[in-house]
């Protein structure tokens, strides 16, 4: 598949043309032949593109940096979790509550993608796999994405409290790992947490709306942080492969992420006079996604996300 | 009067979208969106309008904000700087040769 | 002005359904009567005129003929629900794209296509309607779009097909809208054609990724190009001698080349193309007549493109469902943000009240 396997991309520029050579015809009387030049009217180019470097695959990780075993889990992890989100995300075009927004879940999917693709394909590099060997031909308890990122859509109130927390987790995550001792997991980072930045703002924004909207925008927002938070404790887990690598610098412990994480939360929920569940509907999901246990929403989310390349082993698309 | 297109009767406003596509530019006016308040019509600006990277900075401005001339008024408005060549340069030729003028 | 008694032609059976691409087509409140007797025009009609003879633009508040205005409203509102509705069979293929770079790239052009509506609904409020009213039209079903939408897309191929073949016949139609008489949607068009620039360009590369690929890849390609050709032929609208309506939008410059220039134009593009691909454009008929300068072709089946448009087509009802109930579904959201603005903006004021 194109350039992009084959090492870093090389900063292009085109010129795009298709059939876009008549732009300046003139004024046409109908029997003027559209390839007549210059009209009285601004001519209109298509502008040379200097294409950017793609973030995806090679583009980070194209300067030959082969994972070792441990930060090829990691970064299997932190790729799944993006995957898995953008996945979720690509539902909703078609779908939203605003054409406006659509656009807005659209560009939060696509900077997802862009994450899971840098961090597959340098998790692959410890094994030989590419992003798409990882992406379509693991089957579900090989997948490492936390449960959060797996919950369903649900309404527009359940996925905006899903990206509060995925979101306000994963800045905290990110800004943490610029500093990784790991130049790779360090440089996607970098540019990942910019993105997840304007991802926080969007649900945060959201949240505000749904929770200080109409009655019944807050109860459904209510309604959707409850049945959420249960999956926020295990994105704050450590582990014997996180202590390893935090240890080396690699990596950062998730527990230490949790104080600036509630923070977070406790000034938005501030804001938006919300409160976490209490009572009888507070419950903790016992987890395991890093280990491969997923709950019951992953598996057809991957039937369909993987159908098509699994009916044809080998082909290139 | 407001730019056109405001009615007034939607559940979200118009706002009028100028983008600054680099530094040292003005504004230019590109479109318009729909948005329930200023904060989210920055944003959505930012995600309609610049997802090519085309702009570095953005306003928004609800549409019933912005006051336009009257285009049945044209002529008054518009044609009186008609017979005024000495505002331009090039109505001075006296001076043509002269260096630094 | 009618040159045949063809029901199509009539207003609300006028072949509008090609929205993206024959929008121009579609767009005419009633046929234009050029044969009024001849008056005085007012001196706004004159300027009006003036301006149109000069090629320059027509702008959202100058004067404008009704018939202008409401030509202008179908058409641009037509070409943005096209949009709208375009994005559903391909999003229909997100979810499961076959590799992480074409989800990426799949998604974005959706995406584009969302934002692309909404610079052409903004075009069309400025001649005076909400895009509220617009949306109602759509999803009550009294608005058109382009049938080519009422197709489904049931293999990974019609992703290239519609990408080489729709978006390609659109873009020829889209082009000469740049230079539409009307300035805001002229200048909707600039910025969509530039940003389309890559959509035909990535469903080709599909195409020619599955025609370099394995025996069921080939054949899902030819399979796709071969449903997806004559309806992408339609989207330029009727021939020349049943489009009665051509005529006064070309005279009003918001048309510029006839529906079979187009048409031809776009199979002269397509034949070398199909070339390169290795794929077979199903038409056995077509092939250079050097003498007319142009391609001989079959004749296209208009009765399906009328079934189509009739809302007999395979997923009319589909397309407007899923538009509707996410519009329906998403109202308390449009509502709750709407509330949230005006609280917040009692707040602001009972602050400022407070310090004055």
């Amino acid at each position: 598949m194109s350039a992009e396997t084959g090492g870093r991309v090389a900063s292009a520029s085109e010129r795009i043309e298709t059939s876009h050579q008549d732009l300046d015809t003139p004024p046409s009387s109908a029997t003027r032949s559209p390839d007549d030049a210059h009209g009285a009217h601004g001519s209109v180019t298509v502008d040379e593109v200097a294409l950017a470097e793609e973030l995806a695959g090679a583009g980070i990780t194209g300067a030959g940096r082969v994972a070792d075993a441990d930060a090829a889990e990691y970064a299997l992890r932190l790729g799944d979790d993006a995957l898995v989100l953008a996945q979720q995300l690509g539902m909703w075009i078609t779908r939203a509550p605003e054409l406006e927004e659509d656009v807005a879940l659209g560009n939060i999917g696509l900077d997802l993608i862009g994450h899971a693709r840098s961090l597959l394909h340098y998790a692959g590099t410890a094994t030989g796999r590419s992003e798409d060997d990882l992406a379509y031909w693991r089957d579900e308890p090989e997948f490492r994405n936390a449960w959060l990122f797996e919950q369903p859509n649900g309404d527009f109130a359940h996925t905006i409290a899903r990206q509060l927390v995925a979101s306000l987790y994963l800045y905290e995550l990110y800004g943490a790992l610029e500093t990784s001792t790991d130049a790779t997991i360090a440089a996607i980072a970098a540019k990942s947490v910019k993105e997840v930045d304007y991802h926080r703002d969007h649900a945060v924004q959201w949240v505000l709306r749904l929770a200080g909207g109409t009655d019944e925008s807050r109860r459904r927002m209510i309604v959707a942080v409850t049945d959420t938070w249960p999956y926020v404790d295990e994105l704050f887990d450590d582990d014997a492969l996180v202590e390893r690598l935090a240890a080396d610098g690699v990596a950062v412990l998730p527990s230490t992420l949790r104080p600036a994480f509630e923070a977070a939360v406790d000034a938005v929920f501030a804001e938006a006079q919300l409160e976490r569940p209490t009572g009888r509907t507070a419950f903790t999901a016992s987890g395991g996604g890093r280990e491969g246990r997923h709950t019951e929403h992953l598996g057809p989310l991957l039937a369909e996300m993987q159908v098509l390349a699994r009916q044809h082993p080998g082909a290139s698309w | 009067m407001s730019t056109p297109g405001e009615m007034g009767t939607e559940a979200w406003p118009l706002w009028e979208v100028f983008v600054r596509a680099n530094r040292g530019l003005s504004h230019v006016h590109v479109g318009s969106l729909h948005a329930p308040d200023p904060d989210m019509a920055v944003r959505n600006a930012r995600d309609l309008y610049t997802r090519r990277n085309e702009g570095v900075s953005i306003w928004v401005v609800p549409a019933e904000a912005i006051t336009t001339s009257d285009p049945d008024a044209k002529g008054a408005f518009f044609e009186s700087p008609a017979g005024k060549n000495y505002r331009h340069a090039v109505y001075y030729t006296k001076s043509e040769g002269v260096k630094h003028l | 002005m009618f040159p045949r008694g063809d029901q199509r032609l009539e207003d609300d059976r006028a072949p509008t359904g090609v929205g993206t691409a024959n929008t121009q087509e579609s767009t005419m409140t009633s046929p234009a009567d050029l044969s009024v007797v001849e008056r005085e025009p007012s001196p706004e009609e004159a300027q009006f005129d003036d301006l149109i003879a000069a090629d320059s633009r027509i702008e959202p508040r100058d004067w404008m003929p009704d018939a202008y205005r409401k030509t202008l409203i179908r058409q641009i509102s037509q070409h943005a629900h096209s949009e709208i509705i375009g994005m559903q069979p391909e999003s229909n293929w997100i979810t499961r794209a076959p590799s992480l770079k074409r989800k990426a790239i799949l998604m974005a052009k959706v995406q584009d296509e969302a934002g692309h509506g909404l610079y052409l609904y903004s075009a069309a409020q400025t001649l005076g309607i909400t895009r509220d009213e617009m949306m109602d039209q759509l999803i009550e079903g009294r608005a058109r779009y382009s049938s080519i939408f009422n197709y489904p897309t049931p293999t990974w191929a019609d992703m290239g097909a519609i990408g080489w073949l729709v978006d390609g016949a659109a873009i020829c139609n889209q082009v000469p809208l740049c230079r539409a008489s009307y300035g805001p949607y002229g200048r909707a068009m600039v910025r969509i054609c530039k940003e389309e620039s890559f959509h035909q360009r990535q469903g080709f590369e599909i195409l020619l990724e599955l025609m370099q690929g394995s025996d069921a890849q080939k054949r899902m390609a030819q399979d796709a190009v071969d449903r997806w050709y004559w309806p992408a032929l339609q989207m330029f609208g009727p021939p020349d001698d049943q489009s009665p309506n051509s005529a006064q939008s070309m005279a009003w410059n918001i048309k510029r080349f006839s529906n079979d220039e187009l048409r031809q134009r776009f199979v002269g593009m397509l034949v070398p193309q199909a070339e390169v691909m290795g794929v077979t454009l199903p038409d056995p008929n077509l092939r250079w007549n050097e003498e007319r300068q142009a391609y001989d072709m079959s004749e296209i089946d208009w009765t399906e493109f009328e079934e189509v448009l009739a809302g007999r087509g395979p997923a009319n009802a589909e397309r407007i469902r899923r538009r509707r109930e996410a519009h329906e579904e998403g109202a308390w959201v449009r509502e709750a943000a709407a509330e949230y603005a005006r609280k917040q903006a009692e707040r602001r004021l009972a602050a400022s009240g407070a310090v004055a």
